[in-house]
């Protein structure tokens, strides 16, 4: 049962809908019914928190490993390059998400445009 | 708090008056300008660039903006999509994605509900809550009277989420004419939203080490376990930090 299981128009609606907003929903509403007894600072909240955030990380990886489309013709060096120098200087600039963005778009694009 | 003019007129003009509630949704529908809801614009740019070139249809990913809304699980869907996870792997790869934001609602709904708000209420606005639009409800709703907070954290998420179901169909539309570089640029624009939001919204040390054990970990696991590499990785680069945690924390006690 994967994604192109099914050739039916409705299959990936359905993918969709159990994979994607069951999964993500029901930590929502999970959210509302606990409310506030569970405290912010407990140590399984925290523990939750890490696993999430790794996971984040792990697709951050993934897209600039081993992306889709037209960026996976490029080198891998330019995309790691790119990202490492964009992350720098946003750590250098105050932690501004946009300058961030802007520098590893431009060196992208500069790489790209110069090969 | 009595003499909170904002608060005596919502209480004149009564709460529950349709009128006053609509002023206050279309009050929170302006905070479509704002920086991070045009952060959040662009970074749907490059989601819709992500979906495009993973071969997704438009009313596919239009109908996962709408249903999903977070950007991490649509992102982590789509990748386990064109990988060719099963849908048991793919929904718990997008669960583990998104449990974060479970303690976000927890942390919000003091803040979101009054005194008569019902719980229906609340289970459709959670529906909202994705990074972007919980920064600016923790930030805006103390100065909204309580009883109409409802009803501008609804004017928030709305726009939010139909703005950016529009900014997908734009993409698609324009996208037959964007020469390939763009598409490549496009791309890159989700890794580095994430990448820097994730770095500056981490709340305690061991968010900066699951991130890094998570960047570092992937390859290795995607060398090693191909179909399982996100969960892998998320649950021993998150039980790394966790364990980072522990240590530091019981560091400072026995200091």
């Amino acid at each position: 049962m994967t994604w192109q299981s099914l050739p039916d128009w409705w299959w990936p609606f359905v993918f969709i809908l159990a994979a994607g907003w069951l999964a993500t929903d029901i930590w929502r509403f999970l959210g509302v019914f606990v409310g506030g007894r569970i405290r912010e600072d407990s140590e399984a909240l925290v523990f939750v928190r890490c696993v999430a955030t790794a996971l984040v990380a792990a697709v951050i990886a993934q897209l600039i490993l081993f992306p889709t489309g037209e960026l996976a013709s490029s080198p891998i060096w330019l995309r790691i390059g790119a990202a490492a120098g964009g992350f720098a200087v946003y750590l250098v600039a105050g932690k501004r998400v946009l300058i961030g963005v802007a520098v590893a778009e431009a060196l992208l694009v500069i790489g790209l445009l110069a090969l | 708090m009595r003499d909170d003019p904002l608060l005596k007129s919502s209480f004149d003009s009564g709460p529950d008056d349709f009128a006053t509630r609509l002023r206050w949704f279309l009050r929170g529908t302006l905070k479509i300008f704002s920086v991070p809801a045009v952060l959040l614009m662009s970074s749907f740019v490059g989601f819709a660039g992500l979906a495009i070139e993973s071969d997704i249809k438009l009313d596919q990913t239009v109908f996962m903006t709408v249903v999903i809304w977070a950007l991490p699980a649509k992102v982590v869907l789509i990748g386990a999509a064109t990988s060719g996870a099963t849908l048991p792997a793919a929904a718990l790869a997008v669960a583990l994605s998104s449990v974060r934001l479970m303690p976000m609602v927890v942390a919000l709904l003091p803040e979101l509900q009054g005194p008569r708000t019902r719980r229906i209420t609340l289970l459709f606005l959670s529906h909202f809550v994705a990074v972007t639009a919980w920064v600016m409800a923790m930030e805006e709703l103390h100065k909204i009277p309580r009883d109409l907070r409802t009803s501008y954290f609804a004017g928030i998420g709305m726009v939010l989420v139909g703005a950016n179901a529009l900014v997908v169909v734009i993409v698609y539309m324009l996208s037959a004419s964007f020469p390939p570089i763009v598409f490549a640029a496009l791309f890159m624009l989700t890794p580095m939203y994430f990448l820097t939001s994730l770095w500056r919204s981490a709340r305690e040390k061991a968010g900066h080490i699951a991130m890094i054990a998570g960047l570092v970990l992937f390859p290795i696991f995607h060398g090693v376990a191909p179909g399982y590499d996100l969960l892998l990785t998320g649950l021993v680069g998150g039980a790394c930090a966790f364990i980072f945690h522990r240590i530091q924390r019981n560091h400072l006690e026995a200091k």
